[in-house]
This record gives C-alpha cells, structure tokens and sequence, in this order.
C-alpha cells in the first residue's frame, strides 16, 4: 500500500492530515526523493479520460504522484500534466498512453520538476480540516 | 428524416454491412430489438439468439476470426454486459475485431443502483482498445462508424458501445449519414528502415522467422512464406499464426516454445537472426526470456509501436503493416540458399519429432486423433479448441493448411470458447465445414449453445477429448506438484452423445474396442451438426513441455518424464 500522508510543506495552516487533503488528486509520498518525470499529455475533454489514463498506470503498478488538469480553449480539449517515477519501463508505459484514442499526444517535460506541483498545492490553501 | 436512437443505431450497423449479430435481449437493449423487429420487409441484419452472452460474445468472435472484419454483439445491462466480459477480454488478448454494444439503463438512473444497473464503461475500460458510453441519440452518428473504425485498425481489438435506454427512445432528426468506419491504413514504415533490415538479413548465416499473429491479421502469410524461401530461412509461427505457412512446407518448423518439439527449440537457440513479424513475444513462446535464442540479433516487425522493445530489445524493429513492409522488403532481397542451415534444420525435425503411439496399436492416442482429423478434414475447414491438453495436441498434430484455418483462444486461454466461435466461423463463411475440438472440461463451460446450434442447423462437428478430467491441470500437478491431485478429476462425466440428442443434435460415442476411426469418419462425413464423444488415455500428456518459468532448452520430453517417474 502507498504511503498517503503528505509530507510536503504544507502552508501556514499546518492542518493535520485531513479526509480533504488525502481524497484529492495532488498528493505526495513520503518516501525518499526517487528520480521523477513530468509527462504532458493533451488528452479529450469528456467524463472517462481520466479512467483511461489512471487506469492504465494502476494496471501496471504505477503511482501517479500528481495529477494536474486543466482545460483547453473551447474544452473539447485539455492539458494534463502528470509526475511519474523516472523507471525503465516508463517508456511503455507512454507508448501504451499514446495508443489511447483520448490521448492526442504525449511528451517529457524536462523544464518541471516535483517542485512545480508542490508550489501550486501550497499556492492552494488547503481548506482547514472540519 | 425523423428516428429513434434505436433505429438510427440500426441503420448505422446496416451501412456498415452489418448481416448478422448474436445477442440475447434484456429491458435496458429492447428499443434496439424493437427496431430490429421494425425493419420489416426491408430487414438486412440477422439477429442469432443465444443462451449466454458469452456465447454470443464468442459466436461474434467466430465471425471476426474467420473473416477479419469487425463482427458485433448485443447484451442488455447489468448481468447481460457482465457475461460479456470474458469475450471482450479475449478479443482483447488476441487482437480480434469486435464491436460489443450493451443497453444501459436511462441516464437518469445512473448511479443510483438501479435494477440491472453495472457500470458497464468502469468494467469494459481494461479490457477494450477503446469504450464509449452514448450521451445521446445524436452520438452514435459519430461514435458508432468511430468503433468500426477502432476495432479494425491498427492492431485490431474490441470496442464496446454502452447505451442507455433513453438515447434508444429519443428521436431525432438525421439529415447528413457518417461514412461506416473501416480500417485507416498505418503510416507506411520508412523506406531506410526496410533497406537496413533486409541488408542485416542478407548477412545473417542462421535466419529464422517467427510468426505471429499479426502476419494472419494483415494477410502477410503468402509474402511471410516467399520470404522464407527467398532467404532459406526455417520458419516458427506462435498457437495465433498456425495457417500462416503450410505444414508440408519444409521450412515450417511448427510451433515455438512450450509445446513445441525439441528439434524445434534447439533450432531457436542456434539462431543468429530471428526475424519476428507479428509476434509479441509472449512467455508461452519465449520461455524464460532472458535465455530465448540467446545467440541471435533480434528484428521484429509490429504494426503496434508500444510492442517494440516489449520484452525483447530489437536490433531493427519497423513499425507498419506486416503485408506492405513484407512487399518492399522482398523487393530488397534476392534469394539465397544457405544449404548448411536448412539441411541444420531439417536434421532438426528429424531427430526430434511428436512421440507417439503408430495408430494401428492406439487409433485414439490425441496426437493419432489430431493427424487423423487433418486426413479426413476438407482442405477449407475452419479447426476451433477449446483450452487444455486437446488445444496442444491439435496445435502439435493438426495440420493447419490455411490463414484462418485454426481459431483458439491464445492469450486469455478461454475454456468455452470452441463452440461458440465454432457456431460464428459456420455463420460468417458458409458452405464449409467446421469442426470444434474440446474437452469434457471445457465444453461443458457453454454447453448451452449446442441449443443454438440445433436451431441454426450449422454444419459444426464437434469433438470432444474426453478423459475425465482437467487435463492440463492434472499434468501440472503430475509433472510439478508432485503428484497431488486436488480438483483436477471429474467425478461425474455427463454422456454427451446422449446430451446431444436432448439437444436435437446428432451425438455418437467412439467405442475404443470397435473400430472408432472408421466410425469417427463416418460422423464427420455426414452432414449437419453433430457431437462426437472420443474416450481418450486418461493420464496422457502433452509432451514435450517446457517448465513454466523455465528456458525453452529445458524441454520435458518422454525419456526425462520416465527418469522423473523412476
């Protein structure tokens, strides 16, 4: 079983771990920093992308670390940005990704680091618990 | 023109030359059958009835396999898209053209538990190329041509369509048709790429191919075979591409891997270039992959990007159309002869062929029963299995002679799967014979569609490899679990002559004391369906066999099997 509790800085609140913080998308591990990498994926905007995609990592006992999603334009499209474990078979994993008919196109951002997702986590305010 | 989303679902199955589906129908589905019912005078579209939506998942698969164009299956919600599951799955695995659509219940019920409610999407999700849950009327007009499109592209594979009951009622207002979806081409592979492999072939001393699937899939089979010639290389196909290369070839050296011969294996590990055309290297015929053909550079050919580097790292891999690339390879490629290694390979085959009792001395021995099947057999039948020992031993002994000829469940290893895809193949290529070979364990997994086959009157012979037992499963524990039998012998054996005839369907039981070869011919050789019970050895084995987990070198065969028993 993954570890759930956060243990990046949290901001100024510093609540206890709350049903709130764990059941949302952006949660890290507390586990030694391991090599990461941010994927890019344009992905269609409709209720079962997110299955495809979470699925697909779950089936091959893939933590996703963080998860940011936001739609594009019009919304018929939208931009994923997800943090993965840097292993060898990352790049099946993408190739499996690039077969999906809800994913457009996937890519390597080298320029964003773990950091990124930490800043907006913080940059969010976690709402206190209660 | 004004029409119902069932209509309209219709009417886009008719323009994708849709004659024949199998379904069973259910409350969420009935607007669809309701349409169907309505095309009156101008009906185009066979609606088959079956006893499971397994069998109608399987009878679809049939129509697929045998044909290669996307087949469909109707199931209602809930239990009826859960007895699906193992069908798509299997499509799944072996890359089969499907197209499943199951009813949902009206959109205003999702999530609330509703009678028969299943998330069919959640369920299908894992186990499709890709699924689609239908938010209105208006969306089959993309989404269905875009699931024929899906299933038959590319590497072929299942697509399911759920669709709630109210998108069935709602009317609408269709003006422009969608084209029917079909299979779009790959991008051609690179011309560079071809020419590098066919000059890394050119040099190779000790070439062999290794056939997949995909060579059936995109019929490669006859370019796969000139190939062989042209480079003097023997040839191996996986259980999916048996048919790909005649077994009088003398190239052919049968299946790789498991249950291959020895000579067939021993070949593999003096290989310096094993050129892979449609394979996915899977551990059924690699064995442990670290020591599969330790001695040769890899190439492999896939139409599937994400196959490359799978499991084997290539020296060369070209991604495209096994057919097209085959073509313009030839064209790099002028023939040689390699004396040395086809007199290798023959002297292979030679010194390790199948063991077997003569057929004089045990006429129902498996591997006597399958060489027999292939003599009294037309040329042109479509061969289905069902999953065990009598799935090897046909795989070992049955000559398949054509692309096509031998549909079995290779990946997900489906027991079940004979009949029905027996039924399917009957549909889908009329006027030739099909013959099911099963297990008493395994045909007993959709026995109820003997029902469906009384109905329909096909000329399917099915046999049944009757040992009373799990076969497979009692030389696992035989041969790795010492010896302790546990849930692998049947206590009852049902008479499935006599279940044939509760059925209204010819069944005969072969009586090994008589002459059961004469009188299995006479069976086959009168027309209609029928069931034909065959009493065989109780604890034969399909030897040789490699360990699971083991390297395709470590071959049991009988000599090692007797110093085990010693």
């Amino acid at each position: 079983m993954p570890d759930h509790s956060p243990s990046f800085p949290l901001p100024a609140s510093s609540s206890p771990p709350s049903e709130t913080a764990t059941g949302n998308c952006h949660v890290l591990r507390d586990k030694p920093p391991a090599p990461t990498a941010v994927l890019e994926l344009r992905v269609r905007n409709h209720p079962g992308t997110m299955s495809h995609i979470t699925g697909l990592f779950a089936r091959r006992a893939f933590n996703l670390e963080a998860i940011l999603c936001v739609p594009l334009a019009e919304g018929a499209t939208s931009l994923m940005l997800l943090l993965v474990a840097e292993e060898p078979r990352l790049e099946q994993v993408e190739r499996q990704l690039a077969k999906l008919h809800d994913v457009l196109s996937v890519h390597h951002r080298k320029d964003l680091s773990p950091g990124f997702f930490t800043r907006l986590t913080a940059a969010a305010s976690p709402a206190p618990a209660g | 023109m004004k029409t119902t989303g069932a209509r309209l679902l219709r009417t886009l199955l008719e323009r994708q030359g849709i004659h024949t589906i199998a379904g069973i129908p259910g409350g969420a589905i009935l607007p669809f059958y309701d349409a169907l019912h309505s095309a009156g005078q101008q009906r185009t579209i066979r609606h088959v009835l079956t006893r499971h939506e397994q069998g109608a998942g399987f009878i679809a698969q049939g129509m697929a396999r045998a044909t290669g164009r996307a087949a469909v299956c109707v199931a209602t919600s809930g239990p009826g898209a859960t007895n699906l599951l193992t069908a798509i799955a299997d499509a799944r695995l072996d890359s089969v053209p499907l197209v499943a659509i199951t009813g949902q219940v009206p959109q205003t019920l999702i999530g609330t538990d509703a009678f028969q409610e299943v998330d069919t999407y959640g369920l299908t999700l894992p186990i499709t190329k890709h699924n689609f849950l239908a938010r209105s009327a208006a969306q089959l007009l993309e989404v269905v041509p875009l699931a024929f499109q899906l299933a038959e592209s590319g590497r072929p594979g299942p697509v399911a369509i759920d669709v709630p009951k109210d998108v069935l009622t709602a009317t609408l207002e269709v003006t422009d048709w969608p084209a029917p979806g079909g299979a779009v081409p790959p991008p051609p592979c690179p011309e560079e790429e071809i020419a590098t492999l066919a000059r890394r072939l050119a040099a190779a001393q000790r070439p062999v191919l290794y056939l997949g699937g995909g060579v059936i899939s995109s019929g490669a089979a006859d370019l796969a075979c000139t190939l062989a010639q042209r480079l003097s290389a023997p040839t191996v196909c996986t259980l999916m591409a048996l048919g790909a290369m005649p077994p009088a070839n003398p190239l052919f050296m049968g299946m790789l891997g498991m249950h291959a011969t020895k000579g067939t294996n021993l070949l593999l590990e003096e290989a310096d270039l094993l050129l892979g055309i449609g394979v996915r290297f899977d551990d059924r015929a690699t064995g442990r992959v670290a020591e599969f053909c330790p001695h040769a550079t890899i190439a492999h050919i896939d139409i599937d990007q994400a196959e490359i580097g799978k499991i084997k790292l290539p020296y060369v891999s070209l991604v495209g159309d096994a057919a097209d690339i085959l073509r313009r390879l030839l064209e790099h490629l002028p023939a040689q002869s390699r004396p040395a290694w086809r007199t290798r390979a023959s002297h292979l085959r030679q010194a390790h062929p199948l063991r077997h009792p003569p057929r004089a001395e045990d006429p129902l021995h498996p591997v006597n029963l399958c060489q027999f099947l292939g003599e009294m057999l037309p040329i042109d039948t479509i061969l289905t299995t069902d999953v065990g020992q009598h799935q090897m031993w046909v795989a070992q002994a049955y000559p398949v002679r054509r692309p096509r000829g031998l549909l079995t469940s290779g990946g997900l290893g489906t027991m079940g799967f004979g009949l029905p895809a027996a039924i399917g193949a009957a549909l889908a290529q009329p006027g030739r014979r099909v013959a099911c070979v099963s297990g008493d364990g395994s045909i007993l997994m959709n026995i109820q569609e003997l029902a469906t086959l009384a109905e329909l009157r096909l000329p399917v012979a099915v046999l049944v490899f009757n040992n009373g037992q799990l076969g497979l499963v009692r030389q696992q524990q035989e041969l790795f679990y010492h010896g302790r039998y546990e849930a692998s012998r049947f206590d009852v054996v049902p008479d499935f002559a006599a279940l044939a005839r509760a059925f209204g369907l010819r069944g005969i039981r072969l009586d090994p004391a008589g002459d059961p070869l004469t009188d299995l011919a006479e069976a086959l050789a009168a027309p209609g369906p029928c069931v034909i019970d065959i009493p065989i050895e109780e604890h034969a084995n399909v030897l040789p066999m490699v360990p699971p987990g083991a390297a395709n070198h470590q071959m049991i065969a009988e000599p090692e099997l007797a110093s085990l028993h010693a």
